[in-house]
This record gives structure tokens, C-alpha cells and sequence, in this order.
């Protein structure tokens, strides 16, 4: 009997196993050791300062971060200072005021990253008709996450043989489909570093995506530090239930 | 049982008026209890338990979620920016959905296993389906609040179902929806049945636990209790076995819910919903998946009957079989531990509900290993698993041979000659 459950829990383990393989679908992303992995996982914070300005210089033109507010830069070690200066450089509209009207004001620590287009028909508008995704959630609305979205800012080339893109569209082989409206975004040099580290495009992939992973997880440091805390009274009380089980239980058995 | 004398003057007043603190001591301390149960029975105690935590997670969450087509998607991501460990009533939560299913399908193969829906429990059986079917309808329900795609859309997949019924299909469809598409008036009334049914379920569960006090757990020999030597008081006895599978069950749980708090969704989800835009593959969650693969297993019309109409009649008695199942099993011993070939056509069963849960989770059209189609390994164990309960379990009644059982629970468990 022991045997066939065995065999029961095996092919249980093997069905999990099994892939299956279908020709449209794009290759897996290469995996890449991220700073925030691991049941100790943080954010690197220089690799999120350079991400930010690579997503303020590069990205900004045509995606939001609309969940992302000024004020959570401070989880990820900016000042209170530094926060309202990069939220002072950009306007929000406010209002109405007293006279009814909408007005201008500059950005406050409360306030949300403004996304590029006013609404969706602008934006594919401005776009050849593709309209750019918000990229608030977007390491945690792909499969593969973080490590597809590296893949695809890098994956671009030239499609093989027998295959062309079609107008306007340009093959990424990480893609679903494998041609994306998105041009190639990262290119090396476009922007400079003030910490000195060499803009590659691998570079500002890894370093932007590491951005876009904290602006979906905000809380993805204080759930891990807690995490750890909580695991480990859970494991201690359980070997202290176990112990209070086996003594109680002992008069019996 | 003689009454409990009571020494505290209070609880003795109100105990002589509202016999509570006699109703705890009756069902919770003296309540005797099989010597023999195994770590199966720990799973009836936890699938309680975490749906109180469902239950007062989800009050917390409906404080801050905006059931509207505009802001319900924002509304779930401030909770977990904005609001004060959001994201950890939120995550556990989610994450308790999946735990609570995983208890409660534990809890059904332990008593197909060891025989629980035998005579005399065949209404705690069949009470413990109808919990199944409202936690099923609570947590699609659930599914759909945070308006992510694939909530939109599984919602859209279910919600048609019913267009398959004949003549009224597409009446009862558009009164289901509250108008021409899922939208604002669906998620508004999902939202609150959402909220209604955990405390139908509630209910249930209370009719679940008296039924099961008037005649006692099964135990795994699966024997009646003969005499109060074949028992042990629930406390402390079961409050200590109870406690230590709590903490393992919750180190389980608090894993996923810390560090892999997205392990059992989908990444769809965090797209808002998009009418306009049909995911790659609708999927439902885990504990939907054999069902999903029933109902798409059928791809034939029978004489006039559509095959989609087959299709949902097929997934829904995939469900209220197991109604009938007491009377389908005529075989007087319960425990799979006397029924040499029921033990082994339970595991089979037990392994083709996780083939009907791959299969679900695969696209209809995939093949495996490039030659076998999924569809016909689908087709194949829905046909085995209507098998099991209309013809194997029926047949095993009469044809197996069952060992003899024990003469009662005490004389199997203790060693000779041990105290007592």
C-alpha cells in the first residue's frame, strides 16, 4: 500500500513537472539574481536611484507610474528633502478654486507620478495607434516578472530567417508574438549616471527594472522583514505545541 | 455524563439561565472523542479556522474596497500602498482562499477514504458538499472584486454558463449580469454576495458540527465507539493535537503570504479589466481547475443536447455526486483500510482529480510530449471519475472482500495488557 501511495504522490510531482511546449510562445526570460530575491530581499538603492532617472528620462515619454506616489521614494532612501524637490518638478492640476477654476501647482510628497497622456485614445493617438501600458504593476502582470522585463528591454534583434515584422511593429523574441510596438528604448549612453556607472543598455535594464519592481511592490521590504520575524515565532511556537502534544498525549500511548 | 457542577457564582447564575458554559464543557472539554484519529482529522478544525480569518480579513478589507467598475482595481491597490498592512490583510486573505480550499479538500478525501459519509453520516456528508458548493460560488465571487482581467473575464466564462440552459439560457444570463455585460451592477451584486455567503457558510458549518456531535467522528478503523474505553476527552487531548497542526498549517500559510504572496494568481490580474481585450488563456484559480477540465472535456452533441449544456450538467454533478455517494457505496465496512480494492480506486481517483486539475490549467488545444492531446487525457478522466462513483464504487459493494475488522476501537489501538 505504502507503494501505490507513493506512486500517487510521485505522479502528482511529475504532473506539476511537466511542460508543454507550444511553438507561438516566447522562450523563458533568462533568470538574473535580483537585489530584492530571497526571504532577505531589499531594493539596491543605488540600483533604484539610477532605474528612476533612466524611467524619468527614457520611459517617462510615454508610460505612467500612476500608483506610485512622490512620498514612497522615502522607502527606498530618499530624503524627505530630496522628495519634495522631485515632486516640486512637475505640475499637477488642482482644483477648482475659490473662483471655480482649475489651476496649476507644482508637485507635493502626496501626490501620484503624472502619466504622460491625458487618456488612452491620446496616448495610441501619439503612438501609431499602440497605446504604451501604465508600468505601476508591471513586474507583477507578466509571468516571469522582473526577469521578463528585462529580457524583453533587451531582447530585441534581428527577427531569423523567413521572418519580417510588419510596419511599424519590431521583433523581440521575449514578446508574446514576438514583434512589439515599443521600439528598442534602451540604447547605451543615453543617459549619464551621476554615481559613474556605465549606462549599458544591459545596465539600464537591470537598473530600471529594479525601479519598476519596487514602484509594484512598495511594501515588498516591510512584508519580507516581517515575514522573517513572523516565520521564525510560528516555527518555534509549532516545536513548542509538538512538545506539549507528545507530553500530554504520553499518558496514553 | 453527569451535569457539570459550577464553583463561580456569575457563571453559575448565567449558566442556570443560557447553559453555555455547560454547552462549551459538553462539546468542547468532555466531548469524547476516538482514541485512534490520525493527523487527517486535524484538517475539519483548521478549514474552521481559517474561515474565521477569511471572515474577519475580508470585513477589514471591505472597510477600504469601492465595489465600482471605475475605482475597485485602485481601490485594492491602495489598500496595499496606502493603508496601514494592507497588503498583509489583503495577502492573507488571498492566500487564505487557497488555504482554505486546500483544508477542506484534505478533509473530503480523508472521509472518502476512511468512509465518513456512511450511515449514520449521511446528512454531516451532505451538509459538507453544500459548504463545498458555497465556498466555490464565495470565492469565484471574490474573484471577480479586484476587477483585474482575469477577473473580468472569468466572470464573463461562468456568468454564460447559464446560457446553455434551454429556452430561458440568455434571459437568466442578462438577470444574473443586471444588464446587457458583465458590469457595475454584476460587480455590485457580487460584492454583496460576497459578503452574504461566508455567513451562509457559517451557518452551515454550525448544522456540520451538531450533526457531527450527535454521533461522533468516524476514526480511521472506521468502527462504531463501543464503550468509553474506545475514547479519549477532546480536551486536552485534541486541543493539543489541534494546536500543534495549527502551526504547522499557519508556517505553511504565513510562507506563502510573506514571501511568495502571488504563487497561487495570476499575473492577468494585475492588469485592470479590459472589455475590449481577451486574455491568451482564461484560467480559473487552482481549486477550480478539475471542474474547468469537465466541463471542457465534453466537445459532443448526445442526440439533441448541445454539448455546452452537457458540459456545465457535468461539471455541476461532478459536485452533487458525491449527494448520492452514501447510497452509490453499499459496502457496510468504511475504512479503506479493510477494503483491499476501494484503497486502491481511491488513490487512481485521487490522481486523476489532479490530471483533471493539470488539464484545466493547460489550453484545451495542447498537446503532451507533442503526440497525446489534452483533450482526450481530459475526456478520459472525466469518464473515470463519474466511473469511480457509478460503477466502481457500486460493484465494490458487492464484489469486494473485506478483512476482518477489529473488535472494537480500544482492543485494535491499545497493546495487550496496557492500563486502562
Amino acid at each position: 500500500m505504502r507503494a501505490l501511495k507513493f506512486a500517487a504522490l510521485a505522479a502528482a510531482a511529475a504532473l506539476v513537472g511537466i511542460g508543454l511546449a507550444s511553438a507561438a510562445e516566447a522562450p523563458p526570460p533568462p533568470q538574473k539574481n535580483w537585489s530584492f530575491d530571497g526571504l532577505f530581499g531589499t531594493f539596491d538603492r543605488a540600483a533604484v536611484r539610477r532605474g528612476h532617472l533612466v524611467y524619468k528620462e527614457v520611459c517617462a515619454a510615454c508610460h505612467g507610474v500612476k500608483l506610485l506616489a512622490f512620498r514612497d521614494l522615502q522607502r527606498v532612501g530618499y530624503s524627505e528633502g530630496e522628495v519634495k524637490a522631485i515632486a516640486a518638478q512637475v505640475e499637477v492640476q488642482d482644483g477648482p478654486n475659490d473662483q471655480g477654476e482649475m489651476f496649476k501647482r507644482p508637485g507635493r510628497p502626496a501626490d501620484r507620478f503624472p502619466s504622460p497622456f491625458a487618456n488612452e485614445q491620446a496616448a495610441r493617438a501619439a503612438n501609431n495607434g499602440a497605446s504604451p501600458p501604465d508600468l505601476s504593476l508591471m513586474t507583477k502582470a507578466r509571468k516571469g516578472g522582473a526577469d521578463y522585463l528585462h529580457a524583453l528591454l533587451t531582447g530585441y534583434g534581428e527577427p531569423p530567417k523567413g521572418m519580417k515584422a510588419m510596419e511599424g511593429l519590431q521583433y523581440n523574441k521575449y514578446f508574446p508574438g514576438q514583434q512589439i510596438a515599443m521600439p528598442s528604448p534602451l540604447n547605451e549612453g543615453q543617459v549619464t549616471f551621476p554615481d559613474g556607472t556605465k549606462a549599458t543598455a544591459e545596465q539600464m535594464s537591470l537598473d530600471v527594472t529594479t525601479f519598476l519592481a519596487f514602484a509594484a511592490e512598495p511594501e515588498l521590504e516591510d512584508r519580507k522583514r516581517l515575514g522573517v520575524k513572523v516565520l521564525l515565532f510560528v516555527i518555534v511556537l509549532t516545536g513548542m505545541l509538538f512538545a506539549v502534544k507528545r507530553e500530554i498525549w504520553s499518558a496514553l500511548h | 455524563m453527569a451535569a457539570v457542577q459550577w464553583k463561580n457564582p456569575v457563571i453559575k447564575w448565567i449558566d442556570y439561565r443560557l447553559p453555555i458554559f455547560t454547552m462549551v464543557h459538553h462539546d468542547l472539554v468532555d466531548y469524547p472523542t476516538p482514541r485512534n484519529l490520525n493527523y487527517w482529522w486535524n484538517f475539519g478544525s483548521l478549514a474552521g479556522i481559517t474561515l474565521v480569518i477569511m471572515v474577519l480579513t475580508g470585513i477589514f478589507l471591505a472597510m477600504y474596497y469601492t465595489p465600482h467598475v471605475d475605482y475597485a482595481f485602485e481601490s485594492v491597490e491602495r489598500i496595499m500602498r496606502d493603508v496601514n498592512y494592507g497588503w498583509l490583510i489583503r495577502y492573507l486573505h488571498m492566500n487564505g482562499g487557497s488555504m482554505f480550499f486546500l483544508a477542506v479538500y484534505i478533509h473530503v478525501f480523508r472521509g472518502l477514504y476512511f468512509g465518513s459519509y456512511k450511515a449514520p453520516r449521511e446528512l454531516l456528508w451532505i451538509i459538507g458538499v453544500f459548504i463545498l458548493l458555497a465556498m466555490m460560488a464565495t470565492a469565484f465571487m471574490g474573484y471577480v472584486l479586484p476587477w483585474g482581467q482575469m477577473s473580468f473575464w472569468a466572470a464573463t466564462v461562468i456568468t454564460n454558463l447559464f446560457s446553455a440552459v434551454p429556452l430561458v439560457g440568455e434571459a437568466i444570463v442578462r438577470w444574473l449580469w443586471g444588464g446587457f455585460t458583465v458590469d457595475n451592477p454584476t460587480l455590485n451584486r457580487f460584492y454583496a454576495l460576497h459578503f452574504l455567503l461566508p455567513f451562509v457558510i457559517l451557518g452551515l458549518v454550525g448544522l456540520h458540527m451538531w450533526a457531527l456531535h450527535v454521533h461522533k467522528s468516524n476514526n480511521p478503523l472506521g468502527i462504531d465507539i463501543k464503550s468509553p474505553s474506545d475514547t479519549i476527552p477532546f480536551h486536552p487531548y485534541y486541543t493539543a493535537k489541534d494546536m500543534y497542526g495549527l502551526g504547522i498549517f499557519m508556517t505553511v500559510y504565513l510562507f506563502f503570504v510573506f514571501f511568495a504572496p502571488n504563487f497561487f494568481g495570476e499575473p492577468d490580474n494585475y492588469i485592470k479589466a479590459n472589455s475590449l481585450v481577451t486574455p491568451a488563456h482564461i484560467v480559473p484559480e487552482w481549486y477550480l481547475l478539475p471542474y474547468y477540465a469537465i466541463l471542457r472535456a465534453i466537445t459532443f452533441d448526445i442526440w439533441f443536447i448541445p454539448a455546452k449544456l452537457i458540459g456545465v450538467i457535468a461539471m455541476f454533478a461532478s459536485i452533487l455526486i458525491l449527494v448520492l455517494l452514501p447510497w452509490l457505496d453499499r459496502s457496510p465496512v468504511r475504512s479503506a483500510r479493510f477494503r483491499p480494492l476501494y484503497k486502491q480506486f481511491f488513490w487512481l481517483f485521487f490522481v486523476d482529480c489532479l490530471i483533471l486539475g493539470w488539464v484545466g490549467a493547460n489550453p484545451p488545444d495542447a498537446m503532451l510530449m507533442g503526440k497525446i492531446s489534452l483533450l482526450v487525457i481530459g475526456q478520459l478522466a472525466t469518464l473515470y471519475y463519474f466511473a469511480f462513483f457509478l460503477v466502481i464504487v457500486p460493484l465494490l459493494g458487492i464484489f469486494e472482500r473485506p478483512k476482518p475488522l477489529p473488535e472494537s476501537i480500544s482492543a485494535a489501538v491499545l497493546k495487550p495488557g496496557a492500563a486502562e
